[in-house]
């Protein structure tokens, strides 16, 4: 069996006197499909942007593959194959869809300093930009301006930059966050068809989305990891009903 | 005609007509020899124009490209003008290798300086550019000795351009190279727009906290734009230096750091022809207006900047920008 | 005749003293909303100028022309802040720079305008002339009071800030403007007065600047320098990362004019990108 994709071991972080995280243990194997639940202010973005470096660890180390990657820089994991979506649309408002993902194509095939040639002469890096967004449905708008796009294309474009760097291992923080059930299909497919290659870990509220792809649900409260389990395990578990009972509000 | 056409255009199809040269372009260069021959008594004006614009045209690449909100942007151009004018005073006139020199200068200057502003965003980042910009005037003004103090660098003679034309009074010689190093330099900032590292500042302009979430490393980027952009700044005090022969501290002050900056909202930031636009609108008004005491066209600059900020934010061709994409939206 | 230690000490402090008056309101309002106001210095100015005119053209005594000083810097800065302020709060830093900017160079151009670009005087009453002469170290009688008024400014505002539901208020917005806003509190409400107060106390440290400084109508520039290092050394939002930083810079600045004059400002700006550098939010910012 190969190394894990990601492993969390002893990660520790605290603001003062605030505890974010305490002792985080996740082993992610590779190709699997694991969500993280948990009330909000648990620490779960957080967690995620520990894993990737825009926040420093206390204590412990994250290690991708083989690699320990505690010290590298967020751009230098991403090259690594450790990449993430926003829970809050963090994209480039005046650039339209293509230009949007293009960048992001760019970057990863290493040319995005190359400043003499013009862009439509890459023609490979912009056709596979314009393939990304077709598979997510979003070929139609792609030369819209971002922040012309509906929102529910928009959170689709968070996913198609992510993809655009080839990611090994994908952290998806709440990809259907704001997104009516009526156009969500576009996302749930989208998610559906990530390759087996790629191992994610998604953080969701929406319980159709956790119970239809996660083949192991994490749950996190007040910073640390309180369970771990399969779907009908943690369903089952009491410390998880009761935690719930406070309320996430399902969309 | 509606997006929902039937096939939408290939992308690279798209791109490149996004590169082609607009109409309006050919006619603004074009519109720039015409002082050459209508107004040939304005054509010491127009060469100081062409400087301006070349400046307005160096910050805009990092303001209005990549975002970076500089005080202190006179810097460079004051340090290429010190350093043409200083090779000059030496003895070696040659105004061609003269410009090289000065903007290499200018831009080890600015790769130098640049390792600290890719380090910082927002206020501190303001208020570093005018410290390094203050800092590097103080010192000018400390080192008399070199700089010529207030009174400036004097006993700058330049040899003839190309071994035949002079710069002289009628100012043929003086406008004719300005334009045609604008002209040079702005086609290569055009490419460099429009390529992927374009791309990528824009992409820190937008939204730098995304950059890093692909993988860009985008302080090498803003190092990169920081360097080019303060050797073409360099450039232009250099052909201030050259064409008029003085060079004095106020080529590195505060005011002329502003002064760029009200030439470049004005005319709209981002777009690359907005600082050459603001300049022309700029120095013209000036010279009309130079009877005026200097305290009143600071007054004048004043409510034009909050007239700018308030009501057309992105300059005059960010303005005529949004009147043309609702124009096209509406037919 | 050389300086004492000692002098320079003073002198420096009772400088730096003024620089704080001048810098405090900055510091709150940049820490509460993140507006960059650069003509802060403009209230300042005005300040100043109250004073002069009450008294050369009005005759007024020095002492009452003081809460005038703060009162109509306050009220200018109230009517700017509802008629253009207001526009630009979620603007980006460069659109709030060049209005305020354009509103500098209005006010420069205005004071020109009126007062001419020449030093206003200022004949300060007989009681605040001179200097007290205690074991053998000189104090001059006017920075005395000068240092005397600012710890008591300081005081009020410590005060205010720790033990006044609006003090509270303050804290809450410049600790966390969303949540403050979250727990109801009209952060909008307490920016409006926290920007008056603060450009009535730039006021009032602008009258008291003339006799130390001089005033003239760049006053607004010149000295928006070294409230902008006081701001950004001492941290965003930070009373007393002020106070540490206006007298670091006072102190600086005087032993500075006397043992290194070749070096004119070199050195303060040389210390301001350094510690910058070092500490981007400031000695006692938060971000």
């Amino acid at each position: 069996m190969s190394a894990p994709a990601l492993i969390a071991r002893g990660v520790d972080k605290r603001f003062g006197s605030l505890v974010v995280a305490k002792d985080i243990e996740i082993t992610l194997p590779q190709g699997v499909r694991y969500a993280l639940i948990g009330p909000n202010g648990a620490g779960k973005t957080t967690l995620i942007n520990l894993m990737t470096g825009m926040l420093r660890p206390d204590a412990g180390g994250i290690f991708l593959g083989d690699e320990e990657i505690t010290r590298l820089e967020p751009d230098a994991r991403v090259k690594r194959g450790l990449v993430r979506t926003f829970q809050i649309n963090t994209l480039f408002a005046r650039l339209n869809a293509l230009e949007s993902v293009a960048l992001a194509v760019c970057e990863r095939r290493g040319i995005a300093g190359q400043w003499w040639k013009p862009l439509p002469a890459y023609r490979d890096a912009v056709d596979e930009a314009y393939d990304i967004l077709a598979s997510l449905m979003l070929a139609n708008d792609c030369y819209r301006m971002t922040r012309e796009l509906a929102y529910g294309q928009q959170r689709l474009l968070e996913i198609a930059l992510a993809l655009a760097t080839k990611p090994k291992v994908l952290l998806l923080d709440e990809p259907a966050a704001g997104v009516p059930r009526d156009e969500s299909t576009e996302l749930f497919s989208a998610i559906a068809n990530l390759s087996q290659d790629i191992t994610v870990l998604f953080i969701e509220h929406d319980m159709n989305l956790v119970f239809r792809f996660a083949s192991r649900i994490i749950v996190m409260v007040g910073g640390h990891i309180l369970v771990e389990g399969t779907p009908q395990e943690i369903s089952a578990d009491p410390r998880v009903r009761e935690v719930y009972l406070g309320g996430v509000h399902h969309g | 005609m509606t997006a929902a056409s039937a096939t939408p255009t290939a992308p690279h199809v798209y791109l490149e007509a996004q590169t082609r040269w607009r109409v309006f372009e050919i006619v603004f260069w074009l519109a720039t020899l015409v002082p050459l021959v209508v107004f040939p008594s304005y054509l010491v004006l127009a060469s100081q124009i062409a400087i301006t614009a070349l400046f307005a045209l160096s910050l805009d690449l990092i303001l209005g490209y990549a975002g970076i909100v500089s005080l202190g942007h006179a810097a460079f151009f004051g340090f290429g003008a010190y350093t043409a004018g200083l090779i000059a005073k030496a003895g070696w006139g040659e105004p061609l290798s003269g410009l090289v020199i000065a903007a290499i200068a200018s831009g080890l200057l600015g790769y130098l300086a640049s390792f600290i502003i890719s380090r910082f965003r927002h206020l501190a980042l303001i208020m570093i550019t005018l410290g390094l910009g203050l800092l590097l005037a103080e010192a000018a003004n400390s080192a008399s000795w070199l700089t010529g103090g207030a009174d400036g660098l004097q006993g700058i003679k330049m040899w003839r351009l190309l071994g035949y034309f002079t710069f002289d009074l009628y100012g043929y010689a003086a406008y004719t190279y300005s334009l045609v190093t604008l002209f040079l330099v702005f086609l290569v900032a055009r490419r460099l727009i429009q390529s992927p590292f374009g791309l990528s500042l824009r992409g820190i302009r937008e939204n730098a906290v995304r950059m890093p979430a692909i993988g860009a490393p985008s302080r090498a980027h803003i190092r990169k734009i920081y360097t080019i952009s303060a050797a073409m700044a360099g450039i232009a005090g250099a052909l201030l230096a050259q064409t008029t022969e003085t060079v004095s501290l106020e080529a590195l002050g505060f005011p002329r750091s502003a002064d760029v900056l009200v030439i470049l909202i004005l005319g709209g930031a981002g777009h690359l022809y907005g600082g050459l636009i603001g300049a022309i609108i700029y120095m013209i008004a000036r010279d009309q207006l130079s009877g005026l005491n200097p305290q009143y066209w600071y007054f004048w600059i004043g409510l034009l900047l909050i007239a700018v900020v308030t009501f057309l934010p992105n300059g005059i061709l960010g303005g005529l920008a949004q009147l043309a994409s609702r124009w096209r939206g509406a037919s | 005749m050389m300086m004492s230690v000692f002098g320079v000490l003073f002198d420096g402090f009772a400088y730096g003293m003024l620089l704080f008056l001048l810098s405090v309101g900055l510091s709150v309002t940049l820490g509460m909303m993140n507006f960059v106001n650069l003509a802060h210095c403009s209230f300042a100015m005005i300040g100043g100028y109250v004073t002069v005119t009450l008294m050369s053209q009005a005759g007024w005594p020095f002492f009452a022309t003081l809460p005038l000083a703060f009162l109509v810097a306050a009220l200018v800065s109230i009517v700017l802040e509802r008629l253009l302020y207001r526009r630009l709060y979620r603007a980006t830093e460069l659109d709030q720079s060049l209005l305020t900017i354009g509103i500098v160079f209005v006010s420069i151009a205005a004071a020109a305008y009126i007062y001419g670009t020449v030093q206003q005087p200022v004949q300060l009453p007989s009681y605040l002339r001179g200097s007290f002469h205690v074991m053998g170290l000189t104090l001059g009688v006017y920075r005395l009071f000068l240092i005397g008024i600012s710890l008591m400014i300081t005081l009020i505002l410590i005060g205010a800030l720790e033990y006044t539901r609006f003090g509270a208020q303050v804290r809450a917005a410049v600790d966390n403007q969303r949540m403050a806003r979250g727990l109801g509190i009209n952060v909008d409400r307490a920016f409006a007065i926290s920007f008056a107060l603060g450009s009535g106390l730039a006021g009032l440290g602008g009258a008291l600047a003339v006799e130390i400084v001089g005033l003239d109508p760049a006053f607004a520039l010149t000295y928006l320098v070294y409230v902008l290092i006081v701001v950004s050394v001492g941290g965003l939002g930070s009373i007393a990362g002020s106070f540490a930083a206006a007298t670091l810079l006072g102190i600086s600045d005087m032993a500075g004019k006397y043992y290194f004059p070749e070096l004119g400002a070199f050195l303060i700006y040389l210390v301001m990108v350094g510690l910058l550098m070092w500490r981007p939010a400031g000695l006692f910012g938060r971000r």
